[in-house]
């Protein structure tokens, strides 16, 4: 079992090592590096400007340096300008050169600074998981226990008429992503013009213009249900339906088990025998499968963030992809390899804790 | 001339995909009466769920492909004083012999949203299905040896898989499908491997099981050697020679982009079904007879696997829809002229809570053909295990 995490963990520094290094030189493209220059700059530069400012700046130096650098195995490039001010990695503007440190990157718990946001990173990152945080939390609070609910239900007697229903249900949300879910609901719910929100005006059922608000960005202060609770559904509502036909494909087996028979024939009761013997070995499978969504999730998270102008980790990793922010985008894929390798990992590790027949090699 | 009402909006569209219901008429016909002999496809029309997935999903192929006629107005064009007019409004100045009445409203530059979601349609049915397609093909050619040899090779491809795998796809797709990406020719790159693989797939394919007739063999694989470099050259090279294989540079972008994200996927489903169709009686057979690798992966596992590939391939296109809707909604790749799905959508998000129609009518065709391809997937699995 160590053996086996210690594997993983190791494979999981390989692949982290492999996707930074990707993002790191898809992101130093020299036209990338360009549009750097002209957005940090100034649009009109001439081409030789641009070409100054890349090597002003440290990015002429070759790639696998710079990222050895930013991971902070080698020294941080320094550099003296015509005018005789000392730039470089390590140091800070209008900062003592000499007070420096020779290495400042990821090994030292340094994540570099952001172009956009003029903040370091670690900071920025820090704030944006945060608001993140609170949503992921409530997607979970809200997507679990409803998509197990309809999983169990379905799968309870499979063939009736509840489980029809809720089988459709559950296809019409796997079938409907965050953007199209998103605009239905703040059509519905949120617009001064369509929906239910002219209606209830109308009847002065609510005080405001729109039962529901249409961003979120009122939330990163102060969550409520009015301003938070369109943002979560759009989330939850696309990984229920997944998270619930996986539940019903588990009930569904185990409701034929022999066990369940003997149970029945023995006279317990229905109700008795779905929560206590059928019930728990059902829910082994959609752990993996509740584990393994977090990373959709966090591709429903920028999707959410940016329709409802939340600004979490997704709208930063947008910000910055669009800005071609290098060592923010970095930091966010640092954070979003993290999360996917440990889901992984935890979904692995708990499924042989949750099923005992299986042994890890 | 006063705007619609509801009710003449519908019966004026329902007019509008007036060939549509005749296509699907004709085909529903038809298929139902000879469904006895043609097979799974035949067996479709057995179960309702994938009656109802077949025929949204043909509905939309048939808008795709009858888009010109449906049309009400040109998908580009504006018209003056139309800006987000809502649905069933009649136009200020309608060309004579012309179409006088906007049927879903205009957008915010007042183009018709009726005419952009059809042809939409034509934009998302052109990628999706061929994109999924190569993507297949990649994965089949790699999962293929992966899974049958296993060991070292195995690792390698598996490790590259998860790699792209644990990438958050909208990071991969802001990384990729950029003006910027395009100028370093990257895409090309990325093309010219993954273009490689068709080539690869039915070369081995024939070669496997021909190569003890050597005239046969030769015609086959010369004829897809003409057919495939040809296409090969004028796809990822833009060299063409007679011009007839062409790629925009955006779309190849585009495209290129989603066959490498869906490719990894694929790969682990035909490896698992490999790993475990290798252990049957008929493959150990083929082993004794002395059959060579290629043939028992290509000609005796993988017809054996096809049931849960063919539903995992209606699956794939459905996906791969919502991963072209996602690009369009950052704004990625495509024009912004384009009347594709995710940037209509994208277009009218902006004005959501004022003027919903533009961007409700695109997020619904989209979730509709989704959702057809859905349940269409679950009737030929419903169906391919009555066997």
């Amino acid at each position: 079992m160590l053996l086996f995490i210690l594997r993983r963990l190791g494979v999981m520094f390989l692949t982290a090592f492999a996707l930074t290094f990707i993002v790191f030189s898809l992101t130093n493209l020299q036209p990338n590096l360009e549009k750097l220059a002209k957005s940090e700059a100034s649009v009109r530069m001439t081409d030789d400007q641009v070409v100054s400012w890349i090597a002003n700046n440290g990015y002429d130096t070759p790639m696998l340096s710079r990222y050895a650098q930013w991971l902070g195995v080698l020294p941080g490039w320094v550099k003296t300008m015509e005018d005789g001010e000392v730039r470089g990695r390590c140091i800070a503007k209008g900062a003592d050169p000499a007070a420096a440190p020779r290495y400042c990157g990821l090994v030292q718990g340094d994540w570099g600074s952001s172009t956009v946001f003029k903040k370091p990173v670690s900071e920025v990152l820090g704030r944006s998981l945060g608001q993140t945080g609170w949503l992921m939390l409530t997607v979970m609070l809200v997507m679990v226990p409803t998509a197990l609910m309809l999983g169990v239900l379905s799968g309870m007697r499979e063939g009736s008429r509840t489980d029809r229903v809720l089988s459709t249900f559950a296809i019409v949300t796997t079938a409907t992503p965050e953007y199209v879910s998103g605009v239905i609901f703040i059509a519905l719910f949120a617009s001064a013009t369509a929906g239910l929100s002219p209606l209830l005006a109308d009847w002065g059922w609510i005080s405001g213009k729109t039962l529901f608000m249409g961003t979120a960005t009122s939330a990163m202060d102060d969550i409520t249900f009015w301003n938070f609770a369109l943002p979560v559904m759009t989330i939850a509502l696309y990984g229920i339906g997944y998270i619930a036909r996986m539940t019903r494909a588990s009930m569904t087996e185990v409701m034929t088990a022999q066990y369940i028979r003997t149970a029945r024939l023995k006279g317990v009761g229905f109700t008795q025998v779905v929560l206590k013997h059928a019930l728990r070995n059902a829910l082994i499978a959609p752990f993996t499968v509740i584990m393994l969504q977090f990373p959709w999730l966090l591709n429903g998270v920028v999707i959410v963030e940016t329709l409802f102008n939340y600004k979490g980790f997704g709208w930063t990793l947008v910000q910055a992809a669009t800005n071609n922010d290098i060592e923010m985008l970095l930091g966010c894929s640092v954070v979003a390899v993290f999360v996917v390798l440990v889901t992984q990992l935890i979904s692995d590790v708990g499924y042989v804790f949750l099923n005992p027949r299986i042994r890890l090699a | 001339m006063e705007t619609l009402s509801w009710f003449q909006i519908i019966a004026a569209m329902a007019g509008r995909f007036l060939p549509v219901w005749l296509a699907l008429v004709v085909t529903f016909g038809l298929s139902i009466s000879f469904r006895r002999r043609l097979g799974l496809y035949g067996k479709l029309f057995d179960s309702p769920v994938g009656m109802v997935g077949f025929g949204i999903v043909m509905f939309w192929v048939f808008t795709a492909i009858f888009a010109n006629w449906i049309i009400t107005m040109d998908p580009l064009a504006q018209f003056s004083g139309s800006k987000n007019a809502v649905p069933g409004s009649a136009l200020r100045a309608p060309v004579d012999g012309g179409y006088t009445h906007l049927l879903l409203g205009a957008d915010h530059v007042a183009r018709d949203v009726f005419s952009r979601m059809v042809m939409g349609s034509r934009v998302v049915l052109q990628i999706a299905p061929a994109a999924t397609v190569f993507a297949f093909m990649v994965g089949i050619t790699l999962g293929l040896p992966a899974g049958y040899f296993g060991g070292k090779l195995d690792t390698g491809l598996s490790f590259l898989a998860n790699l792209v795998l644990a990438f958050p796809v909208i990071l991969l797709f802001y990384l990729l499908v950029t003006p910027e990406i395009v100028q370093t020719g990257i895409p090309m790159w990325f093309a010219a491997v993954l273009f490689v693989f068709p080539i690869i797939f039915f070369v081995i394919l024939f070669n496997s099981r021909f190569f003890t007739n050597p005239a046969r063999r030769n015609l086959y694989v010369g004829v897809v050697l003409v057919l495939g470099l040809w296409a090969y050259s004028g796809l990822a090279f833009n060299l063409d020679p007679l011009g007839v294989w062409s790629m925009d540079p955006n779309l190849l972008n585009v495209f290129v982009s989603v066959v490498f994200v869906n490719a990894p996927g694929t790969f682990r489903i035909v490896r698992g079904m490999v790993m475990d169709i290798k252990t049957r009686d008929y493959v150990a057979a083929g082993q004794t007879r002395g059959e060579g690798p290629w043939y028992i992966m290509l000609w005796e596992i993988l017809p054996n696997a096809r049931g849960p590939l063919i539903v995992d391939f209606c699956l794939r296109i459905g996906y791969t829809t919502i991963l072209l809707g996602t690009l369009g909604f950052f704004g990625l790749g495509v024009s912004p002229e384009s009347p594709d799905w995710g940037s209509t959508i994208d277009d009218g998000r902006k004005l959501l809570s004022i003027v919903p129609h533009p961007a409700l009518a695109p997020a619904l065709a989209l979730m509709s053909l989704v959702l057809g391809l859905n349940l269409l997937a679950d009737g030929l699995r419903e169906e391919s295990l009555k066997d």
